[in-house]
Order: C-alpha cells, then sequence, then structure tokens
C-alpha cells in the first residue's frame, strides 16, 4: 500500500532516471532532476515550516517547475493546492482567507500578485531551483492524509477547496494506467490547468507509468491548427482533454488540414461530449481508444468510465458507463430509493476515491458528504454529486443534467450562483439572473440596474472578480427581470430567450 | 477599421486595440477570445473563417486582422 503518491515518482526516477519526465515550452527535465528538484523544494520547506499535512500553496505558471514544486509539497509531507495565476486578486484574496495555506512558493514574477492580494511576506517561498539528494529525512505520510487541494466554484461567492488523500490518488491511478495500458512509450499531451482536477491524471501517470508530459504552451490553445502541428511535432499519442477543446478541432476540420499526430488513446471528461465531435474524431482514428469519463472533483477525478465501443449517431447521448473499480454508483429517486432501470434519480458515489471533505468547511462538508442513504448500520460516507441520470439497457450510466444550479462550462464547474453573487455586488446592479446556454456553450446573464450601464462596463467590473470563464459572453439589461408564478426570477423563460435568440 | 476596434473592445473593453501591434505577446486575447472574434467576424460580414486561417499570423494587430478579412472580400 502507498503511503505517499510521491512514491509513484521515486520508484520511476530509479527505474527510467535519464528519461524526459516533463516538456515545457522552455525546454525538459529528466525523471531524477525532478526528483532532485522536488527534495530541493521539500528541503526548503522544512527550513522555514514544521508544517505536515497542511496545504502549501503553488502559485506558478504551468512549467516543469511548478510540477517540481508539487511533488516537494508532497515530499514534506504537505497536501499541494495549486492556484490559477490568472484569477483576479479580489478571488485570490477570498481563497488563500479560507485556505490559510502554512506557505505559497512562487517565483519572483508573480509576488506582486500575491501581494496585491494581501499575501504578507513571511508566507512566501520563493522557488530558487535549488536541488537537494534524494531521501531528505522525509516526514512520511499515511494514505488517508491529503495530497492535494483543488479548488471548485461554489455558490455562496467562496470557492470550496476539495481535499484529495493520497490513497485516492493512488488508486485512480493504479487503475488508469491498467485500463488504459499507458506505459513510458506514451507520451501524454496535457491540456488541463493545473487548478483543474483533469491535472492529476496527466501528472500522476507520467509519474507512475514514466510515461513523458508535454505541457503544450497555452498560446496553443488559441490556434487549433497550432495545436495539431504542436501534438504531431512531440508524437503524443495519450490526451486527457475537456470536450470544448476537441470540438474546437472537429469544429474547424482541423485534421483534414494538416499531418495527423500519431495519437492511439483518446480521453475526454469535464463536460458533455457531443457525439458529432466523438464521430469527427472516430472518423479520423479509426483505431484508436475513445473514451468517456465522469467524475465531480470531490471523487479524485473520475468515478466512472466508457470506453467507445459502438456506433452512435450525431444527436444520441454517450453513455458516461460503468463504475471504476472500489468505486460504487448509486442512483436514488427523489424518494431515496434505488432507481429503477431507465428511471432518473440523483448518482450518489461512495468508494475508495472520496475526498477527505472541504478545507476548513465542516459545514458544506456534511452538507454533500452524507451516510448512505441505503446503509443506516456503519459509518458509509457517499458523495452526494448533484447531477442527476439513468441506467440504460446494458446497465451503462447516462448523464442527463443538474438538480440546481451549476454547470459545465469549457470544464469547469461554475454555481451560476457565484456569478450572480458578484454581479448583485456592483453598485449599479439591483438584480442579476444568469442563464446558460448548452448549445452555444455561452453563459448570459439579465440584469436591473440603478442607472444606465452599458454591457461593456459591466464585463470590466465582473472580469476584476471573477475568472475569464465565469463572466457572462450575452449581458442584457432589462427594466424588470421576468418572474414566474412562485414570484421567483424566471430563469426558464430567460434560458428560452437566449436559446431562441431572442437576444445577442 | 472603426467597425473592427468596435467588435474586439466588445471583447475586451479593458484594451486600447489601435495601440497594440502584437495582441497575443501583449496578452489582449486569450482563447475564448479567439473563438468570439472569430464567431462575431463571420457573423457580421457573413464570412466563414478557414481554419487554417486561424494562426496566430493573422491576429497579431488590426493591419493582419483587416488583411486577412481582405481575402473574404470585406473591407474593414
Amino acid at each position: 500500500m502507498r503511503t505517499n503518491v510521491i512514491e509513484f515518482l521515486e520508484a520511476t526516477a530509479r527505474r527510467l532516471p535519464g528519461k524526459a519526465a516533463v516538456i515545457d515550452a522552455r525546454g525538459s527535465v529528466t525523471f531524477s532532476e525532478l526528483l532532485d528538484r522536488a527534495n530541493g523544494i521539500a528541503a526548503a520547506i522544512h527550513s522555514r515550516t514544521p508544517a505536515r499535512n497542511q496545504p502549501i500553496a503553488v502559485y506558478l505558471p504551468r512549467s516543469k517547475e511548478c510540477l517540481a514544486a508539487f511533488a516537494g509539497v508532497l515530499l514534506s509531507g504537505n497536501a499541494y493546492a495549486p492556484l490559477d495565476t490568472k484569477s483576479p486578486a479580489a478571488r485570490l484574496r477570498v481563497l488563500l482567507g479560507k485556505l490559510e495555506p502554512a506557505l505559497i512558493i512562487t517565483d519572483p514574477g508573480h509576488l506582486a500578485e500575491l501581494s496585491e492580494a494581501g499575501v504578507s511576506d513571511d508566507c512566501i517561498l520563493l522557488d530558487a531551483g535549488s536541488t537537494a539528494p534524494a531521501k531528505l529525512p522525509g516526514r512520511r505520510t499515511v494514505d488517508t492524509d491529503p495530497a492535494y487541494i483543488i479548488h471548485t466554484s461554489g455558490s455562496t461567492g467562496v470557492p470550496k477547496g476539495v481535499v484529495v488523500s493520497h490513497r485516492g490518488v493512488a488508486d485512480y491511478i493504479d487503475w488508469a494506467r491498467q485500463c488504459y495500458g499507458v506505459t513510458e512509450s506514451d507520451t501524454i499531451g496535457s491540456q488541463a490547468p493545473f487548478h483543474f482536477d483533469n491535472s492529476t491524471l496527466d501528472i500522476f501517470l507520467c509519474f507512475a507509468a514514466g510515461a513523458t508530459l508535454v505541457l503544450i504552451p497555452e498560446e496553443h490553445f488559441l490556434f487549433p491548427l497550432r495545436l495539431v502541428e504542436y501534438l504531431a511535432a512531440h508524437s503524443v499519442r495519450f490526451i486527457f482533454w475537456v470536450p470544448s477543446v476537441l470540438a474546437s478541432v472537429a469544429r474547424l476540420d482541423i485534421l483534414s488540414q494538416t499531418e495527423l499526430p500519431p495519437l492511439a488513446k483518446i480521453l475526454f471528461a469535464g463536460e458533455v461530449m457531443p457525439a458529432r465531435c466523438l464521430n469527427y474524431w472516430r472518423a479520423k482514428y479509426p483505431h484508436a481508444l475513445f473514451s468517456n469519463l465522469y467524475g465531480p472533483t470531490e471523487i479524485t477525478v473520475d468515478c466512472t468510465y466508457y470506453i467507445v465501443d459502438r456506433e452512435f449517431r450525431d444527436d444520441e447521448p454517450l453513455p458516461i458507463g460503468f463504475a471504476r473499480p472500489n468505486m460504487e454508483v448509486l442512483m436514488l429517486d427523489d424518494d431515496g430509493r434505488p432507481a429503477a432501470e431507465g428511471e432518473r434519480g440523483e448518482i450518489l458515489v461512495r468508494g475508495s476515491a472520496l475526498a477527505l471533505g472541504y478545507w476548513n468547511d465542516a459545514e458544506r462538508t456534511a452538507a454533500a458528504f452524507v451516510q448512505n442513504p441505503l446503509n443506516p448500520h456503519f459509518p458509509d460516507p457517499v458523495y452526494r454529486t448533484g447531477d442527476i441520470g439513468y441506467r440504460n439497457q446494458r446497465g451503462e450510466i447516462m448523464f442527463v443534467g443538474r438538480r440546481d444550479q451549476q454547470i459545465k462550462h469549457l470544464g469547469y464547474r461554475i454555481e451560476l450562483g457565484e456569478i450572480e453573487a458578484a454581479a448583485m455586488a456592483l453598485p449599479e446592479i439591483r438584480n442579476a439572473c444568469v442563464v446558460y446556454d448548452p448549445e452555444e456553450s455561452r453563459i448570459a446573464m439579465f440584469y436591473e440596474s440603478v442607472r444606465p450601464v452599458g454591457a461593456g462596463e459591466l464585463r470590466k467590473q465582473l472580469l476584476a472578480k471573477l475568472p475569464k470563464y465565469m463572466v457572462p459572453a450575452l449581458m442584457t439589461a432589462l427594466p424588470e427581470l421576468p418572474q414566474n408564478a412562485n414570484g421567483k426570477v424566471d430563469r426558464v423563460k430567460l434560458a428560452a430567450a437566449v436559446r431562441e435568440r431572442l437576444y445577442g | 477599421m472603426d467597425e473592427l476596434i468596435g467588435i474586439l473592445q466588445e471583447i475586451r473593453p479593458e484594451f486600447e486595440f489601435r495601440e497594440s501591434q502584437d495582441f497575443l505577446a501583449d496578452g489582449m486575447l486569450d482563447s475564448l477570445d479567439i473563438v468570439t472574434l472569430v464567431a462575431a467576424l463571420d457573423k457580421r460580414y457573413r464570412i466563414s473563417i478557414r481554419g487554417v486561417e486561424i494562426v496566430p499570423e493573422n491576429f497579431r494587430n488590426l493591419e493582419t486582422l483587416a488583411a486577412l478579412l481582405r481575402k473574404y472580400g470585406v473591407s474593414a
């Protein structure tokens, strides 16, 4: 049994010391160099704090240095918390207030942003790029200790820090490595930002299997042609991406216009994959493995998987498949009883990969991680996903949608309520309602204002409070928001207005 | 050109596009913005910009964007 997921990297550094572990825009690092750098960081952490099992935030751009910092935090016996370096200072301040990290690892280029967010100097650890020989006097962990904390959107405006254990990650990676046959001959083309939990698979498959991890420079996601050319240039075989990136390639039919990269395994998760997009990719890669995965951050990246084994019409929904080993998916109807085949129910998940809870937030932890309603006899926590699904005739789980106002946009989980809260905190806004149009992947906001204010001005103000991907693409002022029979804002009507393009 | 600037400023109101020679290096457009911009240009000028044209060289500044639109018979 692994008690710390750093053991993956230690074993690979012994087995394949000179092999390239990570490639970024500025060069590459071998497995043994990566481990030496991680040891240097762990030594620096130890010299600064006695912390153990505490969050250590990493505020670095997506790079091999950032990965060395994660590994160093794990070696020090703490949990890494990746922060988005593009987050507005106001949101960073709120997040750090809740996280209370023992230290924040950053580089000189990012000090000003952190001090703008109210971070004091004695909390900063500058990554000096120093190395130390392997095997420091380690402060080791047990498998139920936290490995990382990743933040997700919260409806009240305060992001939730999901605490994931070493056991959760180790279990997930052991399964994925075997299920998808990942070895050191696979090169992984990494898309997920590190503050998004899809990155867990990329990072730890690299550490565990010895696969080289290629951090695709962010600017390539602006230009799908460049992205595909980059995959070909690096002979990428394995990708785990959000469907919207795969769709950007499909929409422009890029795969017909340039050399095909040697992709063999194409995995996706984070939002609904349209069958039309899958069919486009499958036509170009008839021999590749395609897999649709599903899972909220609270259950260590993914708890179900489906390996595409048949044809789908363009308008047919794809299954999210079956629970992976050591996990169980329950589907309960409104009365809390198991839903029959074909009947809809809320998706609840139990098993080894359940997160430990939300950091510093007993209340929201207790609301989401509950006792298994089917088992009153012994402690048996399940996570209520808030997602609705059903089982089809083949026994596969199908995803239907959400119970509440949460959406998946560009792979990010977003509470529409968080956007509304940010908008209503602006002095000009009296009332706001945010809806999502999944067809066009756009967030739309309707608002009542106290004085006339343009969409451009509002957008500017919201960009200072919310990450870019949460700022509505469409903003429409209304003299009064429509109400439904209960006197609540009529979301259904507004969502229909967006779909039917009455606005924008 | 004013119309083009107007379209860009709808997307990123906080930037002065006239003053930059390289929107990408200056961090004025990200991947979401490019998608939004292409959709806006397609819609406004009733064109369909091809995938192979969506490359950094065409999105550097106002001149390169205007040159791209000229290929589709649009004088912006």
